[in-house]
């Protein structure tokens, strides 16, 4: 078994305060992998440290292959990131966005084209190529923002709360995408606070105050913690440290 | 390179969809060349003296009509007490009293020698300086032509006061023709600085410059991607403010095109490379803004531009050899009023070169993709 992931205690450190608590975890080549955790819990710094933002303070961690310490240029080939902010260009067209980033990834005029044609017919923004990104709803840039995230078909890609402020029908609609995508052998790494998204992934970290307190498949998890959904999972995990703090 | 393509192609996309772009790319250079160069002006017109005139002479008035002759002064006041000239002096009525003693027509018609008095008012030192070299002309004419009347051919002329003026490279004294060069330096500079500080710092907030940072892009592509449109916006800049200045101002544009636009391009890069290191150091516009314009204001106003850099303190003079705009300015007037050389500016030039490669290098450094 290859692995696309592989942590071992990944440690981040901001003066006196640790983000990241010495986190072990792998994630299998093709898994949709989800990673969850209250707010402030460390996913973000986590994330920021494996795709090479943020230089971690100690630990091991390979991506694809690559060091987080050494090789994150390598690593930023093979990896597609979509953040919580959101991160395409308001003041371009769907067109233009998608073509600067075919274009700083490297790919080909003749590829961009083709990739351009075949988004716009699958995301059915047929009316909106040519608009600018700020007139359209949410919904549709986030589904566009995904899109483009996996344009230059990286092996591994990572959601930041990728559906935040999504209706539901929508955020059906995204994870319809990740699953086709999952499909076509790219691993999926997704950070979310919908716990019935967590029900959708092969297999669930859950992070709090900086450490990886469970991992398991969803069914699993519900089983150990005696739950009858990831929900109640998330609160028996993620409250009572709470209150100790 | 095709990595540069796309972004330089995406940022002049952005650049010109952003409505507030074009009015400071055209309107700008425009009002600042029209209103500037006619408000900072050094000329001085419309000087008011207070004229004592105690001889009352055929030649005492002439003299003074020849002061308000000129077309520089007015006559606001007359009166025969030095004391009453004083007191308009004080008063702000006058900027200048004009004494003609007592017997000044004698004097001068029998030994070709007389005294007037000036008082200026001498609060604006530079403005009293230009006041007194002008009444300086009038009288030293005045003088020759009295004198040159009463004078047979053949005779040597008396020995009188003669004060020798020679304005070169500006030979009319037109103030805008030299206040026009520093203006495209302040014009060039805050496109340069603002524009690329403040682009860079918007990606930052909107987020947009993490989505930048997982790509594979390298540094040096980023940064050029990003300077090269305001480069070629800030030469363009050059261009249309060389263009209105010539139409409007009649400009000389003695110099070589060849090194204007050279030497505004190692300028820029100096100019890009601050605002760019600006937009490392900073996380919102504001800051950008901020920091932009403390050093905006010091290089301005310590360049030369408004306040000759002679007649700062000595230790000032040294603090603006690390100025570029003081270079850039002094360069530009070379260039364009007296046409220098790449030799006579090469020290300058040298000067700017270090500075550019000094800014590009710190700003490279400062930018980073993987943060601590």
């Amino acid at each position: 078994m290859s692995y696309a992931i592989q942590a071992e205690n990944l440690t981040k450190r901001f003066g006196d305060f640790i983000a990241v608590n010495a986190i072990t975890f792998d994630v299998k080549q093709g898994e949709i992998f989800g990673f969850l955790g209250a707010n402030g819990a460390g996913k973000t710094t986590a994330i920021r440290m494996l795709i090479g933002l943020l230089s971690p303070t100690s630990g091991k961690a390979h991506v694809a292959g690559y060091d987080v310490f050494t090789q994150t240029e390598n690593i930023k080939r093979s990896i597609g990131y979509m953040s919580q902010k959101f991160s395409l260009y308001e003041d371009l067209t769907v067109r233009e966005n998608i073509r600067f980033y075919g274009g700083i990834y490297g790919l080909s005029d003749e590829h961009i084209k083709t990739k351009t044609d075949f988004l716009i017919r699958k995301l059915q923004l047929e009316d909106a190529a040519d608009m600018m990104i700020s007139s359209l709803p949410l919904g549709w840039k986030q589904k566009l923002s995904f899109s483009v995230a996996i344009l230059h078909e990286p092996k591994i890609v990572f959601l930041d709360e990728p559906t935040g402020g999504v209706d539901p029908i929508t955020r059906r609609q995204f994870w319809n995408l990740i699953y086709e995508a999952a499909a076509d052998g790219v691993t999926i790494f997704v950070t979310t606070h919908y716990m019935d998204e967590s029900e959708y992934c092969d297999r669930v970290s859950i992070m709090v105050d900086g450490r990886i307190e469970a991992l398991d498949t969803p069914r699993g998890l519900k089983q150990t913690y005696a739950a009858d959904s990831m929900n109640d999972v998330f609160v028996k995990l993620a409250r009572p440290q709470k209150k100790e703090n | 390179m095709r990595t540069i393509k796309f972004l330089v192609q995406k940022e002049f996309l952005q650049i010109f969809r952003n409505k507030g772009m074009l009015p400071i790319i055209f309107v700008m250079p425009i009002i600042q060349l029209l209103i500037l160069s006619n408000a900072a002006t050094f000329d001085i017109r419309n000087v008011t003296y207070h004229l004592i005139d105690k001889d009352q002479s055929t030649m005492s008035r002439q003299l003074a009509e020849k002061f308000t002759g000129s077309g520089y002064f007015i006559l606001k006041n007359s009166s025969f007490s030095y004391e009453a000239g004083q007191q308009d002096l004080k008063s702000n009525t006058v900027n200048m009293v004009l004494e003609i003693p007592k017997f000044f027509e004698r004097d001068l018609g029998n030994s070709g020698k007389a005294k007037v008095q000036l008082t200026i008012n001498a609060e604006d030192g530079n403005s009293a300086g230009l006041i007194q070299s002008y009444s300086a002309t009038i009288i030293s004419n005045f003088a020759q032509e009295i004198t040159g009347k009463n004078i047979a051919p053949g005779m040597t002329l008396p020995n009188i006061i003669q004060i020798e003026h020679a304005f070169w490279y500006n030979p009319e004294l037109n103030y805008k023709t030299y206040m026009i060069p520093g203006i495209l330096v302040a014009l060039v500079t805050m496109i340069g600085l603002f524009l690329s500080g403040m682009n860079i710092v918007r990606e930052k907030e909107i987020g947009t410059i993490e989505q930048l940072n997982v790509t594979p892009i390298k540094k040096h592509q980023f940064i050029i991607g990003k300077l090269l449109p305001f480069w070629v916006i800030g030469l363009f800049e050059l261009a249309f403010g060389l263009v209105i200045g010539r139409l409007v101002f009649n400009l000389p544009l003695t110099g070589s095109f060849a090194l204007i636009f050279g030497t505004a391009a190692i300028y820029l890069l100096v100019v890009l490379g601050i605002g760019l290191f600006i937009s490392t150091v900073t996380d919102t516009q504001q800051q950008a803004m901020l920091i932009a314009w403390f050093f905006m204001v010091i290089f301005l106003l310590m360049g030369g531009l408004f306040t000759p850099i002679d007649s700062m303190p000595a230790w000032a003079q040294k603090v603006t050899l690390f100025n570029p705009v003081a270079h850039y300015v002094l360069m530009m007037r070379s260039i364009l009023l007296k046409g220098s050389g790449f030799l006579d500016l090469y020290g300058h030039i040298v000067a700017l070169s270090v500075f550019a490669v000094l800014m590009l290098s710190l700003a490279v450094l400062r930018y980073r993709k993987v943060s601590d």
